[in-house]
């Protein structure tokens, strides 16, 4: 007997949700937008700059409203506590100090001196306000230059129709995502950025996948509506899009309940790109698709080809 | 298509034994030793995150460098101008320029050539008879590439004086430098041992005006300035502006004790700084001189005799502060002032946690991938498992071969790939079943599968390849890694499953020669 997610004959008309599936996209991406530009993101120190320590209390755990107590003392303005994992682990995040670069210096020692000898440091970071804009730069064009590409290769591999709808697809996840770090105020740094990527990357390798077979089917049943060409290919990928999402899920699965505190945020929001890319492989980007009128494009490819 | 030509098994063969060969280290090593001496390769690089270690990224402050060099061009002028008795006015820097005015046209050329011998690398803006005078872009360029090398250098002596720790100490733009060093256990030692550029001088304390007069007046008498003194009492002191002896006339800097057996640095100068030492000493005798460090006043002793090579800076230090002097004294003083943009510093336990916590996600992700493909898919989703091994295999073996580092998130990226590897496979399973479906054979059902599949698979790994480059391209630290081994991963995967799979379900199918296939 096998393990079967997906019933091998399966024909569900994925195109009659189209609208409803838009008018949700729609809804998602309105919303991620307004709730960046409200709310913003809880940027992390890499992006604002700023100092980061983590400690361990070597005495039982942590005191937090104690530690909050001494370290507000300092004067060092907006300080921000909070458990990190184990319950004796502490995350100490402090704004970026006025002044020059020292004046963060030396930020960081008041702080390891205050935590004193009941805490052993096991981290400390420190970006200061020039790094912080380069890094938040090359994020961006990381991003920017990633998604081109990709619009650039797929173009290359199949129609323009393809391109545009691909990108809508990659679009809507990455500001989907950018949408959920500003929902749930995890904290959106460089790691965040290559998260945003991977799932960029593995959107498209769904919706790739997709296409390719929209292609192929276009091609065999050329009498068939669009309509029912674009649904066939859906339900015939149906099984693998679903068998490859469990796969990944399983690996991150794993990597949020052992892979430690500081792979978690990063797992998380790999899990929501998997769950979110896979969502608009189908609806998204098949759904634009179906906008187009593919077969005449497809014909007249095939013509001039022929006719080389 | 359903054959596998010999060449082929045999390169895939012969990948597998080279995995399994650079591979072995990462099993074989032990933390003293190294890999054993028989297996070519290393193992991986652990990240400083893994390792334990600090990353300092550093500006070095040209400002500074840039306005000592102006100072010195204003005073050769003063001292050339008046050799040569030329008459001027308005001698002084401003902004980035020496201004200079002549008093009288006829000095013009004998001016020029006094200019002309400053050195290459300057720019003259002659306005009437008032001169300009400024770096050039070569000479701007020359000068930080200088003040550059000269810092890396002068780190490398700082905090590797034994050349043992392997730090990583890099040139990054024109103006910084990236130092990384792993297993460091405090970080704070490092920034205090570059935190000072440790100029040291030896000056004349001037005894016609006290620094309280001098600070009542407003002034210091001609040729002399006042400098604060390192206590915490706010002492100052009116120094002559002439230097005796200077920090590269050094010889050697040790910590010792002095007669009160108080912690105190002692030091031995070279043969001319102990000429010009004993030669100022001794002309000096019960007068009390500076001993300065980076414009501060450590002491001021009276000299009691005639000292040459030989004596100890005394002063309000604890014993780690006179060893961490000294070893700074040794390196010598850095040409200008470090300034720490970016600092990222892991302590050995949190990053041994971190592998800990990375083995045991891998472990749990191999395991449920594996019992997950068998499952679904029975003996060929056994073949894919043992791809699955081989890609995880070749990973870690390729990792090691380019002693690429392998970060957190690059683990992370290993796991991810683990759950992507197997969709290679997942898409040529399901293509054969389709072609089941329609009742072809099992021959030309796995011939079509994989046929139909290949481009599919292409397109995929392709565009993922593409993210993964630009995050290397945009990327810094621990983020490279990431993409390192997303990259790595890809390539792998997309062999084990083209190749080792297909081989595997070849040799089955040539044993079984099965009629019907179950899948």
């Amino acid at each position: 007997m096998r393990l079967k997610l997906v019933p091998s004959d399966t024909s569900i008309d994925f195109l009659r949700l189209r609208q409803v599936a838009m008018v949700f996209s729609g809804l998602l991406v309105a919303g991620s937008i307004i709730l960046f530009s409200l709310v913003g993101l809880n940027l992390g120190i890499d992006f604002r700059g700023g100092i980061l320590i983590e400690a361990r209390s070597t005495a039982g755990p942590a005191d937090i409203s104690g530690l909050r107590g001494n370290l507000g003392k300092l004067g060092l303005g907006d300080i921000s506590l909070q458990s990190f994992g184990a319950e004796t682990d502490v995350l100490v995040r402090v704004q970026r100090q006025d002044g020059d670069e020292k004046a963060q210096i030396a930020a960081i020692e008041a702080i390891t001196s205050t935590l004193g000898s009941d805490f052993d440091i096991r981290r400390t970071e420190f970006v200061g306000p020039t790094v912080g804009a380069e890094l938040a730069q090359k994020g961006m064009l990381a991003v920017v230059c990633a998604l081109l590409a990709i619009m650039v290769y797929i173009w290359f591999r199949f129609e323009w129709q393809f391109s545009i709808a691909a990108i809508l697809a990659l679009a809507h996840d990455v500001i989907t995502t950018i949408g959920l770090f500003a929902l749930t105020a995890f904290e959106f740094n460089l790691a965040t950025v290559a998260a945003i990527l991977t799932i960029a990357g593995y959107s498209i390798n769904d919706t790739v996948v997709v296409f390719d077979r929209v292609r192929e089917n276009m091609r065999r049943y050329k009498s068939f509506e669009q309509r029912d060409i674009l649904n066939r290919s859906l339900n015939e990928t149906l099984s693998r899009t679903i068998m490859t999402s469990v796969t990944t899920l399983l690996a991150l699965l794993a990597i949020v309940v052992f892979g430690g505190a500081v792979l978690r945020d990063f797992a998380l929001a790999m899990i929501w790109g998997v769950l979110i890319g896979t969502y608009s492989s189908v609806f998204v980007a098949v759904g634009m698709l179906s906008r187009f009128d593919l077969k005449r494009t497809m014909e007249e490819e095939d013509e001039a080809e022929g006719a080389r | 298509m359903v054959q596998f030509e010999t060449w082929k098994r045999v390169l895939v063969l012969f990948v597998m034994l080279v995995g399994v060969v650079f591979a072995l280290p990462n099993v074989m090593s032990n933390d003293k030793d190294g890999a054993p001496s028989f297996l070519p390769g290393q193992p991986i690089n652990l990240g400083l995150d893994l390792q334990g270690g600090s990353h300092l990224l550093m500006l070095v402050d040209m400002d500074v460098v840039l306005a000592e060099r102006l100072s010195n061009i204003t005073e050769t002028i003063r001292q050339d101008f008046r050799t040569k008795k030329i008459r001027f006015s308005g001698l002084k820097i401003s902004g980035e320029e020496v201004v200079i005015t002549l008093r009288d046209a006829g000095d013009k050329e004998a001016a020029e050539q006094i200019f002309t011998d400053l050195g290459t690398g300057l720019r003259r803006i002659i306005d009437g008879a008032t001169y300009r005078i400024s770096y050039d872009e070569a000479g701007l360029a020359e000068l930080q590439t200088r003040t550059l090398e000269q810092s890396i250098e002068i780190i490398r002596r700082r905090i590797d004086p034994d050349g043992t720790k392997e730090p990583i100490i890099q040139r990054q733009g024109k103006d910084r430098v990236l130092v990384q060093l792993p297993g460091v256990d405090d970080p704070e030692v490092i920034k205090r041992l570059l935190g000072r550029t440790a100029k040291l001088t030896f000056q004349m304390v001037d005894l016609r005006m006290t620094a309280a007069e001098a600070l009542d007046r407003g002034r210091t008498p001609p040729g002399t300035v006042l400098l604060p003194g390192d206590d915490e009492d706010g002492r100052s002191y009116v120094i002559e502006k002439r230097v005796i002896v200077s920090g590269e006339l050094l010889d050697s800097a040790t910590a010792s004790f002095d007669q009160n057996n108080r912690p105190a640095v002692s030091f031995t100068l070279n043969a001319t700084g102990a000429k010009r030492f004993g030669k100022a000493t001794g002309e000096n005798i019960g007068r009390p001189f500076a001993i300065i460090l980076d414009g501060k006043v450590v002491s001021a002793p009276t000299i009691q005799s005639q000292i040459f090579a030989n004596g100890q800076i005394t002063g309000e230090f604890s014993v780690a502060e006179t060893n961490e002097l000294a070893l700074i004294l040794r390196a010598g003083a850095l040409p200008a002032p470090l300034i720490v943009l970016e600092e990222r510093s892991i302590g050995p336990g949190l990053g041994a946690d971190s592998v800990a916590a990375g083995e045991i996600a891998a472990i749990v992700a191999i395991a449920l991938v594996i019992i997950y493909m068998l499952l679904s898919y029975g003996t060929f989703g056994l073949m894919a498992n043992v791809a699955l091994v081989v890609n995880i295999i070749l990973i870690i073996a390729a990792l090691s071969a380019i002693q690429a580092t392998l970060t957190l998130p690059g683990i992370a990226g290993i796991v991810l790939t683990m759950g992507m590897a197997v969709d290679a496979n997942v898409l040529v399973f399901e293509r054969i079943r389709e072609e089941l479906r329609r009742g072809r054979s099992v021959i030309s059902a796995i011939d079509g599968g994989y046929q139909r599949a290949i481009s599919t698979i292409i397109d995929s790994n392709l565009t993922t390849l593409f993210a993964a480059t630009f995050l290397y391209i945009f990327g810094s630290g621990p983020i490279k890694g990431f993409a390192v081994t997303l990259a790595i991963g890809i390539i792998t995967s997309l062999f084990t499953a083209v190749m080792v799979t297909r081989m595997l379900v070849i040799i089955w199918l040539e044993r079984k020669r099965p009629t019907t296939l179950e899948l």
